[in-house]
Parts: C-alpha cells; structure tokens; sequence
C-alpha cells in the first residue's frame, strides 16, 4: 500500500482509539487497559508470517522468530484470560446488585 | 486465498475496534472481550493460510508453548497481582514487535526509506516496552523492592536515549547496515528500558504500565506497516491512542504529570514539610465497632492494605451486618486506590459488593462532613491531607478523600509505618481519629464478632 494511506490509516486509527475510550467510568480502568494489552496481542499473526518466512536454514531468524511468536502467543492469551477473569466478577457483582 | 485473509483481517480490525467500544461500559465489557477473543482466534487461523509460509512446526511449538504458560499463569494469579500480570504480558507484546523487527533485520530485506525507519522505531519502542514491563513486573512483584537511581539519572536517559536514536538513524541510512551495529542497537534499546524505570517507585507504576502499553501498541503498529499488515496498524494505533488517554487520565488522578513520573522519581528525601503536631491515638475492635454499630452513616475507604491482607470478603460481611443493624454504609474509592485505577473496584466486585454501594472521589467528597465514621483500611496516602495544605508536600495537590472531615476517624493500619510514598499522614495525628493496630483482615475480624454481639 501507499505510503500516505498508510498514514490516513495511522491518523484514523488514532482518533479511533482515543474516541472509543474517552467516555469510560473509572471502575473500567484496569480491565480495559488489561483489554487493549489484550488487542495488540494480534502482534502474534504478524510474527506468525515473520517466522513462515524465515529462511528454514537459517538459525538466527528462526530463533528470532521463534521468540517473535512466542511472546505474542503469551500476549494474547494472557492478555485474554486475565481481562476475562476481571470482566467476569463485573458481571456477577451487578447481577446480585442494581439488576 | 490472499484476498480472503485481507477480508478477514479487515473483519477482526472492525470486531476489536468495537469490543473495545464494549468494554467502556460495565453492562457489555464482558461481550467486549470475548467477541475480540473470537476475532484473534479467527485472525490465528486465516494467518496460518498465507501463501508462502513454512517452519509450521516450530511456529505450532512456539504458540502452544506461550500461549499455554500464559493462559495458566493468567488463570491462576491472585487477584491483587493482577497489575503485574498486565505489565508482563504487556512487556511480551512489545518483546514480539522487536523481534518481528529482529527477524526483517537478519532477513536483510529492508532497504531505506520509511520502512526502515518505522522497522527501526517499532524495534526500539518494543524492546524499552519489553525491558520496561519486565522491571515493572520485577517492582509490584516484590522482587525488586528499591528504586535504584543512577547518578546524574536524568542525563543519563536523555543521553543513551540521543545515542540509541542516532544509531538508529545510522541503520536506517545505511544501505547495507553491519550486523553488529544492530545488535548494539537493540541492546542499548533493552538497557534504556531499564534504565527509565528502574529509580521510579512503586507508587508511580499504574502509569508506567500504562505508558508502556500505549508504547506496545505504538511498536506493534509500526511493525504492522514494515509487514504490510493492515490489521496490525489498525489495532496497534487504536491501543497506542487509547493508552496514551489512559495514562494521561491516571497521571492526572495522581497529580503527577507523566514528565515528572519519569524524570523526577519521588524520593523520600524531598520531605522536610512541616512538621505534624499531636499524637496518634489508639483503639479497640470493641470501641470501633460499637462507633460504627451506633452511627448512621458510615464510609468505607478501602486501599491496597485491604486488598493485599484480602479482607474485602470479611469487609462486606461487615458492612452487611452493619446494614441489617440500621446503619447506611459505602465505599468511597479513590481513583488510584489499589495499584491501578479502578483496581480496587474489581477487588470489591469480587467480594460481591454491588454497584451502587461504590462512589468515586467527586461523588463522595461532599459526604464526609455528613458521616459519622469513616472507615479507612489500609490506605494512606490518599487520605492525607497534608496535600491539601503542605505546599512542600511531595503529593501537594493529588485529589484525596477527605476523610478526615468526618466526625471520627477509624484508621485500621498493620503498624505506625508510612504510606507507599513514605510520606508522614497528618490524618493520623488529627483529634477525630483513632488507630486500630493490625491486619485488616484480623481487625475486620474482631469488629464483625462484636458487631454481632451487639445485636437484639
């Protein structure tokens, strides 16, 4: 892609991001910065295609890229679960309150 | 095959972009994160049919082995370690984005221009996320309990960073870039991640991690335009622009502006405020709890020490009692209570505490000087009202909870130490309020059973 589509992307992306949470209580604080730790998990498919591409014969880059998927695998699913775990307690305390 | 992936990768840009949405209300953040779960798993699996690929096995490998020690380490932390939780898989994320970077580099396919530049950026942002995270994790965590400060700190960040940034530029420049001047580069990045963090103290670390996640998203979208990923752009700037108001909102509730988080750690050393007058007094369970069982309304501030002896449990069955006996009670949260904002509100809903017994700073400051008792467990620095008055204060200024404004004061506290900043509390000093020495769960204790027979 172009060069300056790329930067309208950045531009939007970056309203984006800064609308979405710029009416958020308080009390979501932690588990949406827990949330949005858990959306740049999505790391792992770009070090997915780094690693399928790497030259098999070479172990720099497959080390490298070994490392690459692993630590974004443990991004998103560590990301995932410990929002869930938070957000789920949400859900049970309002049952037993307000509702 | 390919168009199909881009398709996809445009529907998990969208589904992420609108579980975020979600989960910036209580009734739909459950939804939020379970429908952006779906969409990284739908996003796994069309990445595992781009043309080309191969080395499945070791790729398998890698994602069962990180994906598996993640997932288990995340089911199973406590809940009040769950901040330290989020800076490390925090840091992974930013440790992949390097070494995507790492890999491009050794592949030696970059050549100038903007792709370099962002491959360069990206690399450096990720691995002072990485470092970073990792000595965030190594603070909360208790296994790095001091700050260390280096001498002339200050010059020394913006030195290695001045160095870093050209020997970046160098690369980038470069057209056929020598191995070893990118290994340097990326040990340095490490090292200046280290180096930022290291003197700041614990009190200051929501806002590091936030930072710091802002700064992910940042490494991860300039990683999504050297690959050329659209879906990495996208949710990479989303979370660097989200971040970055989260921090900003957090540095704000702390009154600490991010330029002094970083560059002037708080010290214990900046304390010559004035002295505090009056003597610290003591109290029993049994007087505590016949002030509270006799009074109209009580207000609960619950911090870190409530949290860490995990007495919320033992906190809401006594507030329950206290209801049944005819007594009005709520919490009163400080933005900051706990280690991150909102913390501590999670900690309470997973005693069961509902909604509308919780009030933040703005909605309840008004109704301390109406209360009979505030209850302050295991909080201290937000509570102290030298940050009101003492100019010379290293928290003049940070929003507290006035608490001292109500007509007793019933601090329990573990012993006569200082809060996480290290700063005396004039709180404890005043007339209206009284010390009840030991573990807020032991102290909760004692108060319920003499609550109880106190009934009928």
């Amino acid at each position: 892609m172009e060069g300056i589509v790329y930067l309208y992307v950045f531009v939007l992306a970056a309203f984006t991001g800064y609308e979405v949470i710029s009416r958020v209580p308080v009390i979501l604080h932690t588990p949406l910065m827990s949330g949005s730790n858990f959306i740049h998990g999505v790391v792992l498919i770009g070090a997915m295609v780094v690693m399928g591409h790497a030259d098999p014969d070479s172990p720099l880059q497959l080390t490298l890229g070994f490392f690459a998927v692993l630590l974004g695998a443990a991004n998103a699913a560590g990301g995932y679960v410990v929002t869930e775990r938070m957000l789920a307690m949400f859900k049970a305390g309002k049952k037993k309150g307000a509702e | 095959m390919k168009w199909f992936i881009d398709i996809s990768y445009v529907a998990v840009a969208v589904v992420f972009i609108l579980g975020l949405k979600a989960m910036s209300s209580p009734a739909t953040a459950r939804k939020g994160i379970v429908w952006a779960g779906w969409a990284m798993i739908a996003a796994t699996l069309v990445t595992l049919f781009w043309p080309g690929m191969q080395n499945f096995a070791l790729m398998i490998v890698a994602m069962v082995i990180g994906g598996s020690l993640a997932w288990w380490s995340g089911k199973n932390v406590a809940m009040t370690d769950m901040p330290q939780m989020v800076a490390i898989y925090n840091g992974m994320g930013g440790g992949a984005a390097a070494a995507i970077a790492a890999v491009e580099f050794a592949r030696g396919e970059m050549h100038g221009g903007m792709v370099a530049l962002l491959a360069v950026l990206g690399a450096l942002i990720g691995s002072v996320a990485f470092s970073g995270s990792c000595v965030a994790y190594a603070k909360l965590q208790g296994i790095m309990k001091k700050a260390y400060r280096f001498p002339m700190q200050n010059q020394l960040n913006v030195g290695l960073a001045a160095v870093v940034g050209i020997l970046g530029l160098a690369i980038v420049t470069a057209t056929d870039p020598d191995g070893w001047a990118i290994v340097l580069f990326f040990v340095l990045s490490l090292a200046l991640g280290v180096i930022v963090t290291s003197p700041i103290g614990g009190a200051d670390m929501p806002v590091v991690i936030s930072l710091l996640n802002a700064f992910t998203g940042l490494a991860v979208g300039f990683e999504g335009y050297v690959l050329g990923n659209p879906a990495l752009v996208v949710a990479g700037i989303v979370v660097g622009a989200s971040g970055t108001l989260l921090t900003q909102l957090m540095a704000k509730a702390m009154n600490r502006p991010i330029t002094n988080v970083l560059f002037t750690p708080m010290t214990g050393e900046a304390q010559e405020g004035e002295a505090i007058e009056g003597s610290m007094r003591e109290m029993g369970a049994l007087d505590a709890a016949a002030t509270m069982r006799y009074a109209n309304k009580v207000i609960i501030v619950p911090g870190y020490g409530m949290a860490v002896a995990g007495a919320q449990h033992k906190v809401w069955e006594m507030s329950q009692l206290l209801e049944e006996a005819g007594v009005e009670v709520v919490f009163a949260i400080h933005p900051v209570a706990g280690r991150m904002p909102g913390h501590m509100n999670v900690l309470l809903a997973e005693a069961g505490v509902p909604y509308d017994k919780i009030f933040d700073l703005e909605e309840i400051n008004a109704e301390f000087s109406l209360s009979d008792v505030a209850l302050v467990i295991g909080a201290n620095d937000v509570v102290n009202p030298t940050a009101r008055t003492d100019k010379s204060s290293p928290i003049y200024g940070m929003p507290i909870l006035n608490a001292d404004q109500a007509q007793n004061v019933i601090v329990i506290k573990r012993g006569k130490g200082t809060g996480y900043s290290g700063i005396e509390n004039a709180l404890f000093y005043k007339e209206n309020c009284s010390m009840l020495y030991g573990s807020a769960q032991q102290a909760v204790g004692e108060i319920i059973t003499h609550v109880k027979s106190m009934e009928g």
